[in-house]
């Protein structure tokens, strides 16, 4: 590949009207576009020396064919000069601020100079000038006279969008054309122009550039009938409104007529520019739709800048729905065969692999790991059919490039939309599968923040080996274990991952060794067994913590407390009664259970202790855990059995009794507290009116009561002390793997107070919720207390309000994600030019924002959870070192 | 060598020389085991340093605007500190970027000096000498349209408890224009000169909004015990009426506006503000984020000495590209201005480089290599 040129820098500036007419290939002065016989009028908007849209001709100015001829500026000469829009703010500016007769800004010269001092000092620093530039302008409309001419001065109105009335006079375009030709040199660069490159009175046109046919290309519709581009329909306005102008001129008509027809030139220009100016009724087609115009092609989300020029379409890309296969590598994704023939990657040919790539190209493009194309040393692509292939195989020269199927192990990016984090974009091996949708080992989800709900991915492939190259090096998975957010794990197990395990390690599990070879058969193991836990009449048996001892990489030490921990007083360490402190010796589980936050995404202790003790080959040895962790978990959990059913949350006819009575009780104290405040013995609180105190205290009171019969619920589920290990909803709530407490009370309890902007809610009728309910009843179930609960099922009345809580719900989603997107927007374009340079300092161009990236020249990503170096972790370890001889 | 002199003299960042220290002091280790100790850290600190070229603001703003979608919309919280209204979660953290000139709920914490600290009658006495206390808190306001009167009935309790003094009122309420005060026992009456309704409504739209005691901004003081002291938290803020009052520990004392701490303390304040701020933001919300990525916003916010917006208001807005700004909001107009003042379009940013389909100048694409062909 040849190293392409580097766009240095780009200026812009203003054409004047001789390089308007310089540039051009063509005057343009019929408004028609083609003949009868279907061509190009010459001179005409459409002549062929604008350029070529139609396939097999050939550009008459370029001669080059369509898709190679850029297309060619013509220009409209205007019977008179009109206003662009664009400059109609500083076409004010520029007047007001110059002398009618003489155009000399209306300053003296001594003043002239200390401005232009004061501008050159700042420019020099690279400082904005706007602030002079203003008070230049305040100051030179200040004087009624000019201190060159003594003309007076008169004062100019500005109406919207390109009127200018001085004296109650109609300012035309020429005669501001006219004034601005005046305005010497000098002056300019005080009026906040560039003084070498712009002169004022080329912000009034007199000449129209049009731009090439390739800017507006015309489509054919089925019925050979042409529809034009909007903006040759607008230039066409142009030209006969300018036809018809010089017309009128010519035959010497009244000066109104005239007029109207300037302002109706002035009209088409403006919206040939611009088609939202305020004030400016938008030009529209025939249909009714406003015509896009040029500002209109460039602005917004799907303009030119934010949609074409930032955002850049790309092939080698593919996208289906995805599902999961714990079968595969964190690594992996599973690519249907369909993809993998469709997609290809470049390999050139060498004496080395040209075996290889004839053995490709002989398998044509139908069986899969074959190739589609060739590409000749002459550039010449050649498709390979399935009759093709043998004899092309045959020709195969070193040079060549063939573009071989995508197979197994080759790398591809993978991702998500949205694409909030650089973890949404990540590197895979392609494992080409059967069947239809991309499958990706569950633990990869969170940072995708993906699930398999009907969501679909994108997935590319690199074309070039620096790309691959990268890819492989920063950009794989196990790469991105740890988030740059907080320096800890993203990546880790998620649901049944977190159950398996955290049956599989319970105390008191044991399995024989064929067992232990049927949980471990898929796991990529190789520590021998170690001695059985337990013998009992003859028979070894293994406990589930050596089962997932197996999979811990040997070097790993780690404590920590499990999830289910209390925190009671002092710590028991390794005697703890609930078996909630986790301790890893040299790779061995000794106690503690596994739950989410040993394995768990966001948190996973393990993996994070995994990659820190190995540290150069932390991130493979934490693949590969996560691997096996994922296959033992999914084997684990079917071997146990996991499933979830409505009777998971009956609760004992004398728990459903205690609900009922505390929630009866909430309901008498809310009673009592009504009428205390309707007999007017409610005391305020301080800072809170009556009303507000009420409402807190009810909510208060209804809360507490709902956390009680959640209370009671979770005792008699088997939530609290002795854990009922056969109660799928208990488990994958004290593991962590999904759902909590306040789901458990909501559906065996009671659902508890729907609330609307943090209260209880008050909307509907004129005083009241629903027609079911008294005039201003103040009662919990009038103002949507839900006191059923899920598994018993909603009164109607309370289904409706629960229907107004979940609303409010989804409007919030809805909202968030809009505000959140634009605040990332904003953050990403603010920050985005920032760069860690050799010497340590955070620079964005040439700016110091930083002299040592976060105070401490650490990257978060290493970090161990923000702090730079885990001090106490050292240390402990050399004492450990000490104590152990 | 002393172990302090020896941490000092490495070459580390000062928050690990503090965490060497105060982990290895109370140790009873060898030398052996320090100088192994601090090999150790200085390889780990090594390990983890930023490499050159990282885009670290694009990791920052990711990592800021990636927690953004999980945080919740609504705006009031009972927020933990006291019962003081706070706008929480995302808005507050848009409001914090934004730098609005007064954020949607002002707030101050007010530290007490080491004498009253510890001292609850003296905070309290503080907390009613800083609450902005209004005629229309300590008394009703009725206005007698037959006589053409106003008459101010005072609630005892409430003046006792505010500590505030009749005669105080009354001056204060001879200050209003066109009116007689007249003072009936407990009861003050307003007799205005022009005997005209809308006159009379005015007067006591002014009387109520009298301010006879405190501080007008601040409309609520909290007094809340925070391990050893006492501390105060104000609904509303006015940082510069509050420094100047005695008993009051300046080094500390704070509000959440960040506009007006700039004001008053100084930017290097700002931008400290900014970072604690946005941290207790997304703490409170139960999100973790690294100090680092929030450091970088907020030195960008306050780079050139004044609380600049993130937008199109501040740095975006600001930016030396002309490329750039029209690829992030308003188009049109950022082509039209660099037109007639003949900018010149660098290309050195990323939004630059990829508009024009070149590499951009970060990370791999910033390391320029040549390969040597053939041997020397």
């Amino acid at each position: 590949m040849s190293s392409p040129k580097r766009i240095g820098k780009i200026k812009f500036g203003l054409l004047s009207p001789k390089e308007y007419r310089k540039m051009s290939v063509t005057k343009v002065i019929t408004a028609d576009t083609y003949d009868d016989d279907g061509f190009p009028i010459e001179m005409g908007l459409m002549d062929p020396r604008l350029g070529v849209i139609d396939p097999g001709l050939r550009c008459k100015t370029c001669a080059q064919r369509a898709g190679e001829c850029p297309g060619h500026f013509g220009h409209i000469e205007l019977a008179a000069p009109v206003i662009h829009v664009g400059f109609a703010k500083i076409i004010r500016k520029i007047l007001r601020a110059t002398c009618r007769r003489c155009g000399h800004l209306l300053l003296d010269e001594i003043q002239k100079h200390e401005f232009l001092l004061k501008m050159h000092e700042l420019k020099d620093k690279n400082y904005s000038t706007d602030e002079i530039v203003k008070n230049v302008i305040k100051e030179a409309r200040k004087s009624t006279t000019c201190p060159y001419c003594a003309e007076q001065q008169k004062e100019i109105k500005y109406e919207k969008p390109t009127r200018y009335v001085e004296d109650s006079h109609k300012l035309m375009p020429a005669d501001i054309r006219d004034r601005f030709e005046r305005i010497p040199d000098g002056d300019i660069e005080l009026l906040g122009l560039d003084a070498t490159n712009v002169r004022p009175e080329w912000m009034i046109l007199t000449v129209l550039p049009v731009p090439p046919v390739t800017t507006r290309p015309s489509i054919t519709l089925e019925n050979g009938q042409r529809s034009e581009d909007d903006l040759t329909h607008k230039l066409v306005d142009i030209i006969r409104i300018n036809q018809r102008f010089q017309e009128n001129r010519e035959a010497g008509a009244p000066q109104l007529i005239i007029e109207d027809l300037w302002e109706l030139l002035q009209y088409h220009v403006t919206t040939f520019l611009d088609n939202e100016v305020s004030g400016v009724p938008p030009a529209r087609h025939r249909s009714g739709r406003p015509l896009k115009t040029l500002s209109q092609r460039l602005k917004g989300k799907d303009g030119r800048f934010r949609g074409s020029l930032s955002g850049k379409r790309v092939n080698f890309s593919a996208r289906t729905v995805i599902s999961p296969d714990p079968n595969l590598s964190v690594n992996e994704v599973g690519v249907p065969e369909t993809i993998a023939r469709e997609m290809t990657v470049p390999i050139i040919v060498t004496p080395r692999n040209v075996g290889e790539l004839k053995e490709y190209i002989e398998r044509g493009p139908l069986n899969h790991p074959g190739a589609n194309y060739i590409k000749r040393l002459d550039g010449r692509r050649v498709k390979i059919t399935e009759k093709s292939g043998a004899e092309i195989a045959e020709t195969l020269e070193n040079g060549w490039v063939v573009e071989r199927q995508l197979k197994d192990g080759d790398i591809v990016l993978f991702n998500r939309q949205p694409s909030l984090h650089r973890m949404s974009i990540m590197a895979h091996r392609v494992k080409v599968m059967p069947f239809k949708t991309f499958r990706l080992n569950p633990a990869v989800c969170p940072p995708y923040n993906a699930d398999f709900d009907g969501d679909e991915m994108n997935l590319h492939v690199p074309q070039t080996e620096e790309a691959r190259a990268e890819a492989r090096i920063l950009m794989q998975v196990e790469e991105n274990i740890l988030s740059p957010r907080f320096g800890g794990p993203i990546i880790g197990g998620i649901h049944d991952h977190i159950s398996g395990l955290f049956l599989l390690t319970q105390k008191g599990t044991k399995f024989t060794k064929n067992e232990v070879y049927e949980l471990l058969k898929k796991c990529d193991v190789e520590k021998p067994l170690p001695e059985p836990a337990v013998v009992e009449g003859g028979v070894s048996y293994y406990s589930g913590k050596q089962v997932f001892s197996q999979i811990l990489p040997e070097r790993l030490n780690l404590t920590l407390k499990a999830k289910k921990c209390v925190m009671h007083g002092v710590c028991l360490k390794t005697d703890c009664e609930i078996d909630a402190y986790v301790k890893i010796d040299a790779g061995n589980l000794i106690c503690g259970i596994i739950d989410e936050k040993s394995i768990g995404a966001f948190s996973g202790a393990i993996l994070d202790g995994i990659i820190r003790e190995y540290t150069d080959t932390g991130f493979q040895e934490a693949s590969r855990f996560l691997d096996n962790a994922t296959k033992l978990a999914i084997r684990s959990i079917m071997t146990f059995g996991f499933s979830f059913g409505i009777d998971d949350e009956d609760v004992s006819p004398q728990a459903q009794l205690e609900i009922e009575e505390i929630i009866e009780k909430a309901e008498e104290r809310v009673g009592a507290l009504i009428n205390a405040y309707e007999v007017g013995e409610l005391e305020s609180m301080p800072g809170r009116t009556l009303n507000e105190t009420l409402e807190m205290k009810i909510m208060q009171e209804l809360g507490r009561a709902r956390d009680k019969a959640g209370e009671i619920a979770g005792k008699n589920l088997g939530f609290a002390g002795e854990l009922a290990l056969d109660n799928s909803a208990v488990v994958m709530a004290v593991s962590g793997a999904r759902g909590s407490m306040l789901n458990l009370t909501q559906m065996a309890g009671s659902v508890g107070q729907q609330s609307v902007r943090g209260e209880r809610i008050r909307r509907g009728y004129y005083d009241r919720t629903l027609p079911h309910f008294r005039k201003g009843d103040l009662g919990a179930d009038a103002r949507g207390f839900v006191r059923s609960s899920y598994k018993k099922g909603l009164t109607p009345t309370e289904f409706f309000f629960h229907a107004i809580g979940g609303r409010e719900g989804l409007v919030d989603t809805a909202v968030r994600t809009s505000q959140s997107g634009y605040l990332q927007r904003r953050l990403i374009n603010a920050l985005q030019d920032l760069e860690v340079e050799y010497d340590g300092t955070v620079r964005a161009g040439d700016k110091v924002v930083q002299f040592v990236y976060g105070e401490d020249g650490i990257d978060p990503t290493k970090s161990d959870y923000g702090k730079s170096v885990n001090v106490h972790r050292i240390a402990q370890s050399v004492i450990e070192k000490r104590e152990n001889g | 060598m002393d172990l302090q002199e020896t941490i000092k003299a490495l070459k580390l960042p000062l928050n690990v020389k503090n965490d060497l220290f105060a982990e290895l002091s109370p140790l009873q280790l060898s030398d052996d085991e320090i100088d192994e100790i601090l090999e150790t850290t200085k390889k780990v600190y090594e390990r983890s340093r930023v490499e050159p070229c990282e885009a670290v603001g694009t990791i920052a703003a990711q990592s800021i605007g990636e927690p953004g979608t999980q945080m919740t919309m609504r705006t009031f919280h009972y927020a933990g500190v006291a019962d003081i209204n706070v706008t929480l979660g995302l808005p507050r953290l848009i409001e914090i970027v934004d730098a609005r000139k007064v954020p949607d709920t002002p707030m101050m914490t007010i530290y007490l000096d080491v004498e009253s600290a510890t001292d609850r009658d003296k905070a309290l006495q503080l907390a009613w000498e800083i609450e902005g206390t209004h005629v229309s808190d300590i008394a009703d306001i009725l206005a007698d349209t037959d006589e053409m009167q106003i008459y101010l009935e005072f609630d005892d309790r409430a003046l006792q408890q505010r500590k505030v003094d009749l005669d105080a009122v009354v001056t204060k309420l001879e200050t209003l224009q066109d009116v007689d005060v007249r003072v009936d026992g407990s009861n003050i009456v307003l007799i205005p000169s022009v005997k005209r309704y809308r006159a009379l409504l005015q007067i006591v739209e002014k009387a109520k909004a009298m301010v006879v005691k405190g501080i007008d901004d601040i409309k609520r003081v909290v007094v809340r015990k925070e391990r050893e002291e006492y501390v105060l938290y104000t609904e509303g803020s006015s940082l510069k009426k509050v420094m100047v009052l005695e008993h009051i520990d300046a080094t500390r004392t704070k509000t959440n506006n960040i506009n007006e701490m700039a004001e008053v303390f100084g930017i290097e304040a700002a931008r400290n503000s900014i970072i604690e701020e946005a941290m207790d933001t997304l703490r409170e919300q139960g999100l973790t984020v690294d100090v680092r990525h929030i450091m970088l916003v907020a030195d960008m916010m306050t780079l050139d000495g004044e609380v600049k917006q993130i937008g199109r208001h501040g740095i975006a807005g600001e930016k030396t590209s002309v490329l750039s700004r029209a690829a992030f909001e308003v188009t049109v107009n950022h082509l039209l201005d660099a037109a007639i003042r003949g900018e010149t379009d660098e290309l050195v940013g990323v939004t630059e480089n990829v508009i024009v389909g070149q590499p951009i100048l970060l990370g791999t694409g910033d390391v320029r290599l040549i390969a040597r062909t053939g041997r020397e």
